[in-house]
């Protein structure tokens, strides 16, 4: 900018010197200057994010399976795909998983960063802990759960029946597909949880007391300084996590694999553990792709309906709906 | 540099197999028969060095004499030889990279059906199996069938097969009211439900459990004289054959313990050891972890550990599967002397029997004159996986090996045929047309 400025009010002083090489031209070009900038990023973008994207694309529009190159099918996966029992499962229950997961983690979630708002003695390092279950990576959760579910060695059964006596048998935890699909949603929810409460809670701490001040002076309930405050000032950021939330529990992965490998019987196959299942041990990259292809419109839509049902304007300034 | 004689290999390989004492010395001197025959010449080209690729041990002498071994041809031919493991499933990806841009490895040490499914880019090795063939008594059948493709000429050599044998605890069986396990199916379904009434019931995998899951459910759905596809690999899996297997397998499923449809791999050994099951389809590696355990409890559980062949059903012959070790040279080696050279030297008895031995008896030989191995005598419990190769069926059975037949394991369609019926989800019929289906997706050309 500073260079352009001294270029554009000392016309005269220019024309005195020398004219400028080409390449310092170049470089006062505003234009040029700005694709230059971007270069890198669009750069890293292009490789690492259209370029397989892209890639994905293509695949799923041929039958290329591993270490050998297709040829171009059409919509032939797709074709394939729809007849596939196990494909509308997995299609049904990753919005499922999605839903009730995000439902639990959020409604949990708020509740645990009210909790946190509130002053409470080692109030950090309260607040350090919770992150636990998210940091942990989630390979290694996923293990723990899946003995914590095991059939034989749960813990859970473990006390239910030989400690406490409450239950005559153990818990069929992953070998029936309800309480399997269950079991899921409670491991997804649980390590969730902490990233939506930390998240939730940072947007606590940015409401100004004065406005609770203020709504107490006119008599509002705790109830209503929830509702009136509270909620209002929250969605912004909101929108935001809830965003982030559908979009890692719809393309949740390594959970269920490591817990279910999608049994029993393909019970609790997400699209990204059947995308997975059928490209690299089945082989069968191009159907793979298209699986993994077929969940972008729902990632798509997800964003756009926690975009624009969420961050309207009016909301975000506390203001009534239109 | 470290230097290893037959004798320091043999210790290596012994020394992980906790328990010298186990094979006794004896087997420092395990006499292979062999008979004459000249080896192919294979000049080692200069400069030669060659890259592995393996599956990653299951058991860890394997590794270690197989380390050993390479070493050794390294010292004897000065090739550098570097050996690198991969994980069960990830061999596969890897092993199809590797062949179709012809870069990477020089020889694979691949899974089962993996050369088949890449014709061109394995190399001839008719004249070094001839030769192996000749000096070693023959190859078992089912090393023809794994080694050979369609016009006979040999692709890769399998080097080992590991088998699903009934693994049981025989006081438990004997409390039943049972000497030993029945070879019929009718007798071990009587077994089944005797064992579960006393409590102490048998379990087979029925998740998605790439080894137990498809081991055992292969075996029901063969011997019953059912089969995935026929000769001329055309869906044969919708059969009546196929329905009576899903109704054995439905009434064996009920004797069984509760949460089995949720087993992976791991599982069955756990309840296993830890007495919850008395009886399972394993590998020889149930056994040897009580064996080896430092837990003095389980390593008394051992004693009572039996092993048996899987019962003979209608196909009147043994039905069980094996998993092959199928060693492939891959065409696009720059040393394809020395790659050749290598896979010989590791297949003579000098190297080969060392290493089945420290393999434990997870391994079973694919050359008939290792039956003459300290390995099946060593222990009793040993005899019944000696002839894994002798008479297991392939992947695919009746049809042919190749793409087709990787893929419907891979995506455990037989597994979840039967899975679905036990869980009471599907009835047979309805199991078997979805099998079908799912089967014939991939059998389309």
């Amino acid at each position: 900018m500073g260079a352009g400025c001294y270029v554009a009010t000392t016309t005269e002083r220019i024309d005195a010197v020398p004219e400028a090489s080409w390449l310092s031209r170049l470089f006062d070009n505003k234009a040029f200057l700005i694709f230059l900038c971007m270069l890198p990023a669009a750069g890293l973008l292009i490789v690492f994010l259209t370029y397989p994207l892209g890639l994905g694309v293509w695949l799923a529009f041929t039958d290329t399976r591993i270490g050998r190159a297709g040829e171009f099918t059409g919509f032939d996966n797709y074709y394939s795909l729809f007849q596939d029992r196990d494909f509308w499962t997995a299609v049904w229950w990753t919005c499922f998983y999605t839903v009730f997961a995000t439902i639990l983690k959020f409604g949990l979630g708020l509740w645990l960063a009210l909790l946190l708002n509130n002053n409470l003695p080692m109030k950090s390092l309260l607040r350090a802990f919770i992150l636990v279950p998210w940091i942990v990576p989630t390979v290694l959760s996923a293990i723990a759960f899946w003995w914590i579910y095991d059939p034989q060695f749960s813990i859970v059964s473990y006390v239910l029946v030989d400690k406490l006596g409450w239950l005559d048998t153990y818990i069929n935890f992953l070998g029936d597909p309800w309480n399997a699909r269950w079991s899921l949603i409670a491991a997804n929810v649980w390590r969730g949880i902490p990233f939506v409460a930390i998240c939730l809670l940072a947007g606590l701490q940015t409401i100004s007391p004065s406005l609770y001040e203020a709504a107490m002076i006119d008599g509002a309930k705790p109830m209503q300084r929830f509702r009136h405050i509270t909620v209002p000032m929250l969605m912004p950021i909101l929108a935001v996590v809830l965003t982030f939330s559908v979009i890692f529990t719809f393309t949740d992965f390594q959970l269920v694999y490591a817990i279910t490998r999608g049994g029993p019987v393909n019970s609790t196959h997400l699209m990204a553990t059947l995308a997975f299942q059928r490209a690299i041990p089945g082989g069968q990259l191009g159907e793979g792709a298209a699986i993994a292809v077929a969940m972008i419109p729902f990632l798509i839509g997800a964003t756009l309906f926690s975009y624009f049902a969420l961050a309207r304007r009016k909301w975000q300034q506390g203001g009534a709906d239109d | 540099m470290m230097r290893f004689t037959r004798r320091g290999t043999l210790k290596v390989g012994l020394g992980a197999v906790a328990g010298t004492s186990l094979l006794g010395s004896t087997s420092l001197r395990a006499e292979i028969p062999v008979n004459e025959a000249t080896p192919p010449s294979y000049k080692v080209e200069d400069g030669a060095s060659l890259r592995i690729l393996r599956p990653a041990k299951f058991v860890q002498g394997d590794e270690t004499v197989f380390l050993a071994n390479s070493k050794k041809f390294e010292e004897q031919y000065g090739v550098p030889v570097k050996v690198d493991s991969e994980s069960w499933e990830d061999l596969r990806p890897k092993t199809a990279v590797a062949a179709s841009i012809g870069s990477g490895p020089d020889v694979i040490l691949a899974w089962s059906d993996d050369p088949h499914q890449f014709p061109g880019a394995t190399m001839d090795l008719t004249d070094l199996a001839d030769y192996l063939g000749k000096k070693y008594g023959g190859w078992w059948p089912l090393a023809e069938k794994y080694g050979k493709d369609k016009d006979g000429r040999w692709i890769a050599l399998p080097i080992g097969a590991s088998g699903g044998r009934v693994v049981y605890r025989k006081s438990w069986v004997n409390e039943a009211g049972f000497d030993g396990i029945p070879g019929d199916l009718d007798g071990f379904l009587n077994l089944c439900r005797a064992l579960k009434k006393s409590g102490h019931p048998p379990g087979f995998a029925l998740g998605n459990a790439v080894g137990d899951g498809n081991a055992w459910t292969s075996w029901a759905l063969w011997s019953h004289g059912g089969a995935v596809s026929d000769e001329n690999d055309n869906v044969i899996i919708n059969s009546k054959e196929t329905i009576e297997a899903l109704k054995y397998a439905k009434e064996l499923y009920s004797t069984f313990i509760p949460g089995t449809l949720a087993w992976l791999d791991p599982s069955n050994n756990k309840a296993f050891l830890a007495g919850e099951i008395s009886l399972t389809q394993n590998g020889i590696s149930v056994y040897y972890a009580a064996k080896t355990s430092q837990d003095e409890g389980v390593r008394q559980l051992a004693e009572d550990i039996f092993h048996a062949r899987m019962p003979i059903g209608p196909l009147g012959r043994p039905g069980e599967r094996a998993l092959v070790i199928n060693t492939m040279v891959l065409n696009s080696t720059k040393f394809p002397n020395a790659a050749r050279e290598y896979v010989r030297f590791m297949m003579e008895r000098e190297q080969y029997d060392p290493w089945l031995q420290a393999s434990i008896g997870y391994w079973g030989h694919p050359l008939k004159a290792y039956d003459a191995s300290e390995i099946w005598t060593a222990d009793p419990k040993h005899e019944p996986y000696k002839h894994v190769m002798a008479d297991a069926l392939w992947d695919g059975y009746r049809g042919s090996l190749g793409e087709s037949s990787a893929a419907v394991l891979a995506d455990y369609v037989v597994v979840q045929m039967f899975a679905s019926v036990c869980a009471g989800q599907m009835t047979p019929e309805e199991a078997a047309k979805e099998a079908e289906r799912r089967a014939k997706r991939y059998y389309r050309t």
